[in-house]
């Protein structure tokens, strides 16, 4: 299957793939197992085998909606009437879960960075998901593409918040801008769009303090920040970028609603999916709220940053390889 | 409009039931599939689900559900009570010496919480244990924590030990203690970085640290809003270091957090503590049953029936209900309602209690004091009126009568008979009969029944039964 082609990126592909492999591996591992033990143990299709399977599914947090609809379209769908045995299956679960995610689109998962002038990301998303580090793995990427790129310190809220940001700004290189005692972050995203204009900057990451979708009073706070920046700039922010860690379960789907409804969420970044967990809520997020998935973080490193490979990341659940 | 709760839910499968006095397999399965996808939705690890639905469903088979009026209620309360159980009926206290130093460690998943709750427990300990904490921060890996750690000690006022990150953190903690000894102090809550429990090398740093700091409690910290891996994610920490606690972050979150059921069940470390916001005093001890009912998603639902079944008898409702069924309503099941309320203490308490009413009648303007007028007028009508209230609808003078009788303004005692006529209606309804059998009810009129003595209302009125 060449989907890669979807992506308009065949550049270092195999390298790519092999280290998004490596991260993936244990998720790969778990979910597979599971797939085929399920197709493998059933010799017709049965009642039974469809509730193995949609197991399978809410084992990897793929959202309890987006499962049981999936599931009941695969029961429905013409080729499974004409499969013989369970497991011919199982290639027409991954052609529906291309579906799933593609609904016949040609998702693009490319940064917006504008070709002339400044580009203004805003990242935001819930406590710990590791948004500063992501913004980091970021500027690093864009200063390696020749960006010149400012960040800035928006969290002015959690103890320490600045400093690791800081920290990743000498260790990247990049500028950054920080404004001490500051506690409305509003005015620190304002000062950071005037430096970024004035300093002819081609991208500002712009860090926000995590918050947890239903406290309505941060929310108006993220509200506030995306004013400003619409203000200052016309079209920007150009990016949204929802933050969500692989672990997340069902919750996402309610944080991806939130943050969607105080910004303009563009699309999801799913970290630390080199732990075990499947990150599977990510499928149901783009099914219930059309929301792409742009970039994966794969470790800790400032290159373990990768942009989502739909393939890589199905194939990667659905690989053969058995290391448990 | 969108069923809310489990409870609206499963009151809705299970609505045919009421009455019927028996259950089919049907009405199980669809009810379990509600609790099912409920569980799911929480996040509570399939595989619990599946054991755990096998076994209720056993249970709701049985009498209890089948005689209840309120099967959905009754199924509701039985996941209630197994999910209580299942994570500990009671909450489980921090491990501590009773003196000398006693040792936290914290570990966890990146982005869990932990240097704040690091921060928390120290604070939480030293209000309420009356402990002289040390934080000893060896998380020498996440760019500033050390410095987070730092500040957090300077808000609370808390001394930091710390060595930069160049010293191994198994060093940082060695001297850490030694240095908590020296100072006299009694407490050390030892910080570490986040680290997947598939990393081997990281996983060794910490049983390192466990050996050399002896720890009297290993608490890992785990965030409310993990989906299904949870359980790898505990068991993995457990095996590795033998975790005595769980500590629950992000509670101020709107997950559902089943996580908690899932690690408890099925590693069976007792979560201690729950984070419940930014603030370095949000920190709360763990109750089983508050965690059951956020994992239903209904709130105080079950409080409402646990207040219903401890107050109102079983047989007295059912025989309500029994009429209701038969289309029978008069002023004298309506006093007998009133004071079924008036014993659960709140309007909120019949909503539970009468089949179906319950988010029907949210919304609807309520006066204590009405409730005690309707006592008053109910008790000035004669016995023949109160079974067959059409005989005042239709009649000025026997309200004029009840009117003087009760002190009431006519006026007041003429809305009673059309919010009675009104309400008669919805009941019947709720109660599940169809438009025809009411007409037919209606024509019949009440049948007579034993009258229970009115009282006249002017006890303390504490109800708030208000139309």
């Amino acid at each position: 299957m060449a989907f890669g082609w979807l992506f308009g990126r065949n550049k270092k592909k195999d390298e790519k793939a092999k280290k998004y492999q490596l991260g993936m591996k244990k998720t790969r591992t778990g979910f597979l197992g599971k797939l085929k033990a399920v197709l493998s143990g059933y010799s017709q299709i049965t009642e039974d085998l469809f509730d193995d399977l949609t197991d399978v599914f809410i084992m990897a947090d793929i959202g309890v909606e987006t499962t049981l609809n999936f599931i009941d379209a695969l029961r429905e769908d013409e080729r499974v009437e004409e499969c013989e045995s369970a497991e011919e299956l199982q290639p027409i679960i991954v052609d529906k879960m291309f579906d799933l995610y593609l609904k016949g689109e040609i998702v693009n998962n490319n940064l917006n960075v504008q070709k002339d002038g400044l580009s203004v990301f805003l990242f935001v998303g819930v406590n710990g998901v590791g948004k500063t580090t992501t913004i980091a793995k970021i500027a690093y990427r864009l200063k390696n593409e020749g960006k010149k790129v400012l960040l800035a310190a928006g969290d002015t809220f959690r103890a320490g918040a600045v400093d690791q940001l800081e920290e990743w700004a000498k260790r990247v290189n990049v500028d950054i801008v920080i404004k001490k005692g500051a506690t409305d972050p509003s005015s620190v995203i304002f000062d950071a769009v005037k430096r970024a204009k004035e300093g002819n900057y081609d991208v500002l990451l712009c860090d926000t303090a995590g918050r947890l979708q239903n406290k309505a009073g941060l929310m108006a706070e993220l509200a506030k920040m995306n004013k400003v920046i619409e203000r200052e700039i016309p079209g920007a922010p150009h990016e949204t970028l929802l933050v969500i860690d692989a672990t997340t379960g069902q919750n996402g789907l309610s944080q991806a609603e939130a943050f969607n409804e105080v910004t303009n969420v563009t699309g999801v970044i799913l970290t630390k999916l080199d732990g075990t967990s499947k990150g599977g809520i990510v499928l149901a997020i783009r099914d219930k709220y059309n929301l792409p998935i742009k970039m994966v973080g794969l470790g800790e490193k400032l290159d373990d940053l990768e942009y989502f490979d739909l393939e890589d990341y199905i194939m990667g659940l659905f690989d053969e390889e058995e290391d448990e | 409009m969108p069923l809310e709760t489990l409870s609206d839910k499963l009151q809705m499968s299970l609505r045919r039931l009421t009455g019927r006095g028996k259950l089919n397999e049907k009405d199980i399965d669809d009810a379990m599939r509600e609790i099912r996808v409920a569980l799911l939705e929480a996040d509570v690890n399939y595989r619990i689900v599946k054991k755990f639905i096998a076994e209720i469903k056993e249970e709701a088979l049985g009498e209890r559900v089948m005689k209840s009026l309120t099967p959905g209620d009754q199924v509701v309360k039985i996941v209630y009570e197994h999910l209580v159980a299942l994570m500990g009926e009671e909450a489980v206290p921090i491990n501590l010496k009773p003196s000398g130093l006693s040792v936290v460690l914290m570990c966890g998943l990146q982005g869990s919480g932990k240097t704040t709750h690091t921060a928390k427990i120290a604070n939480y300990l030293r209000k309420n244990n009356n402990l002289r904490p040390l934080l000893i921060a060896a998380d020498v890996y996440r760019p500033a924590a050390i410095n987070q750690l730092v500040q957090l000690g300077k808000q609370l006022d808390i001394e930091v030990f710390e060595l930069g990150t160049i010293v191994k953190p198994q060093e940082i903690v060695r001297k850490g203690i030694a240095y908590a000894k020296d100072t006299s102090k009694n407490l050390v809550i030892i910080d570490t970085a986040g680290r997947l429990q598939i990393d081997e090398v990281l996983m060794q740093e910490l049983v390192d640290i466990k050996d050399i700091a002896k720890p009297d409690e290993i608490l890992l910290t785990i965030d409310a809003m993990t989906g299904q891996d949870a359980v790898n994610v505990a068991s993995s920490f457990h095996e590795k270091l033998g975790v005595t606690g769980c500590l629950l972050t992000k509670l101020d979150s709107d997950t559902r957090g089943g996580a908690a059921l899932s690690i408890r069940y099925m590693t069976q470390i007792p979560i201690k503590f729950i984070g419940v916001g930014e603030k370095l005093d949000q920190l709360e001890v763990f109750h089983p049953d508050r965690m059951a009912k956020r994992i239903l998603g209904m709130g105080d639902v079950i409080g409402l029936i646990e207040k219903a079944t401890a107050n109102i008898d079983e047989d007295d409702a059912m025989k309500m209900a029994e009429r209701l069924q038969k289309g029978i309503f008069t002023y004298n099941d309506f006093l007998d309602q009133i004071k079924m309320i008036k014993k659960m203490g709140s309007l909120k308490g019949i909503l539970g209690m009468i089949p179906g009413l319950g988010s029907k009648l949210k919304g609807i303007d309520i006066d204590d004091k009405q409730f005690m007028y309707i006592e008053v007028a109910i008790g000035s009508m004669t016995k023949e009126e109160r079974k067959n209230p059409d005989l005042i609808a239709t009649s000025y003078s026997r309200k004029m009568r009840i009117a003087k009788g009760s002190g009431r303004p006519y006026q007041e005692i003429n809305n009673l008979t059309k919010r009675f006529a009104e309400m008669k209606k919805q009941m019947l309804a709720f109660a599940g009969m169809s438009e025809e059998d009411m007409e037919r009810a209606a024509r019949r009129g009440g049948v007579p029944m034993k009258a229970p003595k009115a009282k006249k209302g002017k006890g303390k009125n504490k109800g708030g039964f208000r139309f």
